[in-house]
């Protein structure tokens, strides 16, 4: 190959560096580009409100849903409407998710349970939460009850269905490995099907949690006087956009928070991946 | 304890792997198992080990395991097969808690086993850190925290550079001089068989049957590279498998 004139005609061109092709699918901490985007956006939002290409009934001013915001924390309105909503979000969440893990665990360890469960949760999870609210305020009555319940049987299936499949994907050579050792069926299921399947269910549970917030809302949204569900409903009624606004910065940066601290977790318990 | 398979015969659904093999497997000796790829060997392994039962016949211990052996048929996977969130030393007392085997007890075995296998600098690195021919060594140093009666690799050298394996094969052979195990050890390599097995049983292609039981008398530390002796049985062996493989390619032209 090395004789032929193609090739002695390339060697004129003498050594070249081999192009570099092996960058990127390696997800890297990058965090001030998030930052970035979130700037660059508020600001063109800022500039557009000010110059009047965008009409004061479409977006607020950031500046002033910045104000409100202040307002919100100085009147000491703002603890009020965020401590029920956290208390609903982390009671909901933590009983939807802790049942959903334990359920999607069985169901991957047991065929019955599996044969028996994997049918209901299938049924289950298409349905709008949100269309049962009225049921479950006359199951759970219209106090935190229906709103536990709701935030609940929303992340409750996403988490069994991650939780399963995470299960599913335990290396089933280190299965046999436990086995051929004379592990009992406990030990196997603690320390080799357990952790082998944590990568799954943290990033179900991100999915789950995000769900969480988006119910808790909804949750709100039906006889609640305090909690930000119930400041962002008033507001809309009202056309009050910075209100609205308000409202939604808030549930986004819970969003962050809650993604951020499952990042920390899994850099925390999932070191050992490659 | 010695381990005999009587007539042992194995289906996967239709295709039949497996075709009445019986062998004995003597205490304290080395029998590696060659032959073709796909011709059972792996299964065959796993029968002895327990893992799946055979369709026929049956895989016997004779006597009892010895005093001390916490867990008598012990692998040595291709794969190696360590937790990956475990650390080395985590991965050797993975084995020993089961048998309620903590603290210092434990810690004297965990010592033991790494320092027979050169990793006790490493106790504390996860899988991830350690290259191919450490990761080999921490399965062979966990399968010895159990102090097994009988060893059954699976081609536990396969993976590996030609160099990392001739010293593990190294640190097999002063494994044995030390306190001989019986091993059942698969490999294709006929090198490695040829340097480590007292008997060498040859399987046919698929359907796998016994071809040929070859058996070295040289004292496994006596054996060198270019040994006359060894030579003469390496290229033995070498015919038997060149036959099974062009039989095999054969068979594949004309159906
Ligand atoms: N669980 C299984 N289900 C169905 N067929 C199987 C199963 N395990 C192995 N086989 C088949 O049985 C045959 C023997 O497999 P085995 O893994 O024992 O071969 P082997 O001798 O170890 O091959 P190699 O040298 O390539 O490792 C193969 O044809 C394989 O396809
Ligand atoms: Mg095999």
């Amino acid at each position: 190959m090395a004789d032929t004139g193609l090739s002695r005609n390339t060697n004129t061109a003498g050594p070249m560096e081999v192009r570099f092709r092996g960058g990127g699918f390696a997800p890297k901490s990058r965090r001030w580009v998030g930052v970035l985007v979130f700037v660059v956006l508020i600001a063109l939002i800022q500039w557009g409100t000010e110059s009047g290409w965008i009409s004061a009934l479409t977006l607020p001013k950031p500046t002033d849903v910045l104000a409100t915001f202040g307002e919100l924390w100085q009147s000491g309105l703002l603890f009020k409407h965020l401590q029920p909503s956290l208390t609903r979000l982390a009671v909901g969440a933590a009983i939807g998710a802790s049942a959903g893990i334990a359920i999607g665990i069985l169901i991957g360890l047991f065929s019955y349970v599996r044969a028996g469960l994997v049918p209901l949760v299938a049924a289950i999870f298409p349905i709008p939460k949100i269309a049962l609210l009225p049921l479950f305020v006359i199951w759970f009555g219209i106090d935190e009850g229906s709103k536990y319940a709701l935030i609940a049987f929303g992340t409750f299936t996403p988490t069994v269905v991650a939780t399963y499949g995470a299960v599913d994907n335990v290396d089933r050579s280190l299965i046999r490995m436990g086995q051929s050792f004379g592990l009992s069926w406990l030990s196997i299921v603690r320390k080799i099907v357990l952790p082998g399947a944590m990568p799954g269910i943290l990033s179900g549970l991100r999915i789950s949690l995000a769900i969480a917030i988006i119910l808790l809302v909804a949750a709100e949204m039906l006889g609640a006087e305090y909690g930000i569900g119930a400041y962002i409903l008033e507001a809309g009624a009202l056309y009050d956009l910075e209100r609205l606004f308000a409202g939604v910065v808030i549930l986004s940066l819970l969003g962050v928070i809650v993604s951020a601290s499952i990042g920390m977790i899994e850099r925390r318990v999932l070191g050992w991946r490659t | 304890m010695d381990i005999r398979l009587e007539s042992v015969s194995h289906h996967y659904g239709e295709t039949e792997v497996l075709r009445d093999i019986s062998l004995d497997i003597p205490a304290g000796q080395i029998v590696c198992l060659v032959g073709p790829s796909g011709c059972g060997k792996s299964t065959l392994l796993r029968f002895i080990g327990g893992l799946e039962r055979p369709s026929s016949g049956r895989v016997l211990q004779l006597g009892e395991a010895p005093e001390g052996c916490l867990n008598p048929l012990t692998f040595v996977f291709q794969d190696f097969a360590l937790l990956p969130w475990r650390s080395v030393c985590g991965n050797v007392s993975l084995v020993l808690e089961d048998h309620g085997i903590r603290g210092n007890r434990a810690k004297a075995i965990i010592e033991d086993v790494l320092t027979r296998t050169k990793l006790s600098d490493f106790a504390d690195a996860l899988p991830k850190q350690l290259s191919g021919g450490m990761k080999q060594r921490v399965a062979i140093a966990r399968a010895l925290a159990v102090n097994p009666a009988v060893m059954l690799m699976d081609e536990p050298l396969s993976a590996l550079d030609s160099q990392t394996r001739e010293l593990l094969m190294d640190d097999l052979v002063s494994l044995w001089n030390r306190q001989p195990f019986t091993a059942v050890y698969v490999t294709h390599n006929l090198a490695e068989a040829v340097r480590l097995g007292h008997t060498i049983v040859v399987l046919s292609r698929r359907p796998g049957k016994i071809r040929e039981i070859v058996t070295i008398d040289t004292p496994i530390e006596d054996r060198r590279p270019g040994d006359p002796v060894c030579q003469r049985k390496h290229d033995l062996l070498w015919d038997l498998m060149r036959e099974e493989a062009r039989a095999a390619d054969e068979e594949l032209i004309d159906g």
